[in-house]
């Protein structure tokens, strides 16, 4: 208790947890604006992961660039995910995902 | 417990209730809102890894950019859109109920710190995790993902108005230019009582 903070293992620990408060958001909504939060959820877990694992290996910043290469994906998926949820939503009148089912038709 | 540790607890209770209430919230404004309070949560833990850089874009890109995004088209597509009941099936639920209770215990018992074995942080320099290392590196090491980096964000921000772009306003017909004699008004251009212009006689 005395260490709070200073362990790897809080670290990967909070992220693994958050990982999967993330992808049960993903399996169980089917909303598909809360299932993207879901997915932005579970790259701030591996960021996290990342970061704190560059905090052990100090010799470079390896971990803290590929953290900044998975933001900078994120918001380019969030920016195309949102364009298709609004393309979605004109042509179905909502934002469930299990009435994108067009192709079984 | 050091102020550090402290700090550490705040924050991680932060992240841990903001993306509890992304999952189960019914309204998505309130998604966001957890969101948010995770991404915060998320850049306090930067600052304590020393990772100020990404602590800051963390904030600005995530915080700034992507749940300011989320609420747009939150409200752009109405609240009325996101239906208070989700008739999931109750298969996809439990499935993952025993994934994330798997993934918890899994990882508790593997990683929770044991006396005997843990793994401490080196001690680093005072310009770790800093604009001017990370950015050096970012020039350096990874100076081609990052024009591939740039490169994608073009590609997705045209790729985004492409598909969210209105088909059917993009082919409105044009508006149909008005008779030029209307556009005239005077003794040289005599109207009726309607406003039409009268015909000239010659």
């Amino acid at each position: 208790m005395i260490l709070m903070g200073q362990l790897l293992e809080h670290y990967v620990l909070l992220a693994s947890v958050i990982f999967a408060i993330g992808a049960v958001g993903f399996l169980v909504r089917s909303n598909i604006l809360v299932q993207l939060m879901s997915i932005e959820l579970m790259l701030n877990a591996v960021n996290l992961a990342l970061v704190a694992y560059n905090r052990v290996h100090v010799d470079n910043m390896g971990g803290q660039m590929f953290a900044f290469f998975i933001i900078a994906v994120a918001a380019a998926e969030v920016a195309v995910g949102l364009a298709i949820v609004l393309s979605f939503f004109r042509l179905r009148g909502t934002v469930l995902s299990d009435e994108a089912d067009t192709l079984k038709h | 417990m050091t102020v550090g540790g402290v700090f550490f607890l705040a924050c991680s209770l932060l992240c841990l209730v903001g993306a509890v209430a992304t999952v189960i919230a019914r309204n998505p404004v309130r998604s966001a809102m957890g969101l948010l309070a995770t991404i915060v949560g998320i850049a306090g833990l930067f600052l304590l890894l020393s990772a100020q850089f990404l602590a800051a874009i963390q904030l600005i890109v995530y915080a700034g950019a992507v749940v300011v995004l989320f609420v747009f088209v939150i409200m752009l597509l109405g609240a009325d859109s996101s239906p208070a009941r989700e008739d999931r099936a109750r298969g996809a639920k439990i499935v993952s109920g025993v994934l994330l209770a798997i993934m918890a215990v899994g990882s508790i018992f593997a990683l929770a710190p044991r006396t005997d074995q843990v793994t401490r942080f080196a001690p680093v320099t005072a310009d770790h995790g800093s604009v001017e290392a990370v950015g050096k590196m970012l020039f350096t090491t990874g100076v081609v993902p990052f024009e591939i980096a740039t490169a994608l964000l073009v590609v997705a921000g045209v790729g985004a108005i492409a598909v969210a772009r209105d088909r059917q306003g993009a082919m409105k017909p044009k508006k149909v230019l008005k008779d030029p004699r209307d556009l005239f008004v005077g003794p040289l251009m005599p109207r009726d009582d309607t406003g039409r212009p009268k015909e000239m006689t010659p």
